[in-house]
């Protein structure tokens, strides 16, 4: 029963994740269409937030395959 | 004519892969298990096998405290590539399952030379081990069970594994993945530098054209934006060595049916990666960096302190998620993967009905070479991702100040 009850934390922590990676590119996607100029930097940018969102996801799944 | 080729192209590929599958299912077999086959293909092994058919012996260094340090080949295991890696032989006490070296730790096996093991040379269930329940294996020989530990590691347990009678020190198939990558790599990089020198002030040619846009990338928007124009240099051989190799190696992985190695999957390199990176910020690190740690300014005391509770675990945390955000996705993709393709065996109860594998394949293919081209941005995209958090890392560490008073 442990193992599904991880899987379902997992499951929630990737939920998270998704809604913030979600705005994360649905803004830069906007600010690139209102400053196509600056595109560069606000990708630059855009790939190090999802990547800070996507830390706290990684460290809910290894704690969901860990703690038993 | 180009859509008759590739429609050609497409059903020899099902056809091939149905006819492969059917073939191996002849004989008695155990039923289907997709998740030990996924498990297998993301792990490291101490041979290496290619296409299920061909298996290159690699070399086996094992040091057991009443044996001493061995050397041989795993070549004396006589490795099935066709029965997920398992060895029909024992050599001096060892054997091989799925790829890896095991020990015998029970009395009663013949502990010298090589000893022929049973047609079913293994099996395995779950016990009770000293209040976990771990998988313990064992292996069959004339009719006995005697049971097999797996090699020692480092964390103690708290990955799994634990201290065992036996040290493994063996440069398995991750190690000679690298090996290969790096050796390419530095003759490509050799030959864009040769390039340099001979052809000096005019147009690059050839590799030069491949490497100088990737690396002008990293400069100009990875390496200056990010640490600045006056220190980068210091730096930025780090970051490309870093972005290269992991590139490589993640592009190394996804060649099929070429071992499939998943070495920027494996935590163990992942954590050696993020190590070095947590050792160049951190001995790079200068007194602002070190304020904004321990006594954050401009805030009062008891946030201060609170801020240096979180900013002194985000210290670790920084490395930690670099280490797990590399070998996560790589491991993920190579799962996903291999799950698509258990889709053929999955339909096809894994070699009884050939209607069922027909349809299996017919979902699989397109299924995993989706799936393929995704994991090809998915290796650029990590490899960028690395290094940009990396360089941005190291640009936290080393920024200067000018306005004293004036922080955010």
């Amino acid at each position: 029963m442990t193992g599904t009850l991880a899987a379902v934390g997992a499951g929630l922590a990737v939920i998270g994740a998704g809604i913030g990676i979600g705005l994360v590119g649905s803004k830069a996607m906007e600010s690139i269409a209102r400053q196509p100029e600056a595109a560069g930097d606000i990708r630059s940018n855009m790939i190090l937030m999802a990547a800070f969102v996507e830390g706290a996801a990684l460290i809910a799944i290894l704690l969901s395959i860990f703690v038993k | 004519m180009k859509r008759s080729i590739s429609i050609f192209l497409f059903t020899l590929f099902v056809v091939l892969s149905t006819s492969l599958f059917a073939s191996g299912g002849e004989g008695e077999h155990a039923p289907f298990d997709p998740a030990a086959v996924a498990t297998h293909h993301i792990s490291d092994a101490n041979t290496y096998t290619i296409l299920e058919w061909f298996t290159i012996p690699l070399p086996i260094i094992v040091y057991n405290k009443e044996r001493g340090l061995e050397f041989f080949m795993s070549s004396k295991f006589h490795p099935d590539p066709s029965h997920h890696e398992d060895g029909h032989n024992s050599y001096n006490g060892y054997v091989m399952r799925h790829g890896s070296v095991y020990r015998i730790d029970q009395p009663g096996f013949p502990m010298e030379g090589e000893v022929h093991l049973d047609s079913t040379a293994f099996t395995s269930r779950k016990e009770m081990v000293e209040g976990k329940e771990k998988e313990v294996v064992y292996a069959l020989y004339q009719g006995q069970e005697y049971k097999a530990v797996p090699r020692s590691t480092w964390d103690g347990g708290v990955l799994g594994g634990g201290i065992t009678p036996f040290y493994d020190l063996s440069p398995s198939k991750n190690v000679i993945a690298m090996i290969i990558v790096c050796t390419f790599l530095l003759w490509l990089f050799i030959k864009a530098a040769k390039g340099y020198v001979k052809n000096v002030g005019q147009a690059p040619k050839g590799i030069q054209n491949l490497l100088e846009p990737i690396i002008i990338f990293i400069r100009d928007d990875v390496a200056i934006p990010f640490i600045g124009e006056k220190k980068y240099k210091k730096y930025f051989p780090f970051l490309i060595s870093v972005f290269f190799f992991i590139l490589g190696l993640n592009l190394f992985g996804q060649i099929p049916f070429f071992g499939g190695v998943n070495a920027t999957g494996n935590i163990s390199i992942t954590l050696v990666l993020a190590l070095l990176v947590f050792f160049i910020v951190n001995i790079n690190g200068n007194r602002h960096y070190w304020a904004h740690i321990f006594w954050m300014p401009g805030v009062p005391i008891p946030m201060k302190i609170l801020l240096a509770l979180i900013e002194g675990m985000s210290l670790f945390i920084k490395p930690l998620t670099l280490m797990l955000r590399l070998a996560g996705n790589i491991t993920a993709g190579h799962i996903a993967i291999i799950s698509f393709i258990g889709l053929i065996f999955i339909f096809g109860n894994s070699g009884e009905s050939l209607l069922g594998g027909s349809i299996g394949s017919i979902i699989s293919v397109p299924l995993t070479m989706f799936m393929m081209a995704l994991e090809l941005i998915v290796a650029f995209i990590q490899a960028f991702v690395f290094t940009i958090l990396t360089a941005s890392y190291i640009g936290a560490a080393t920024e200067e100040h000018h306005h004293e008073g004036a922080h955010h």
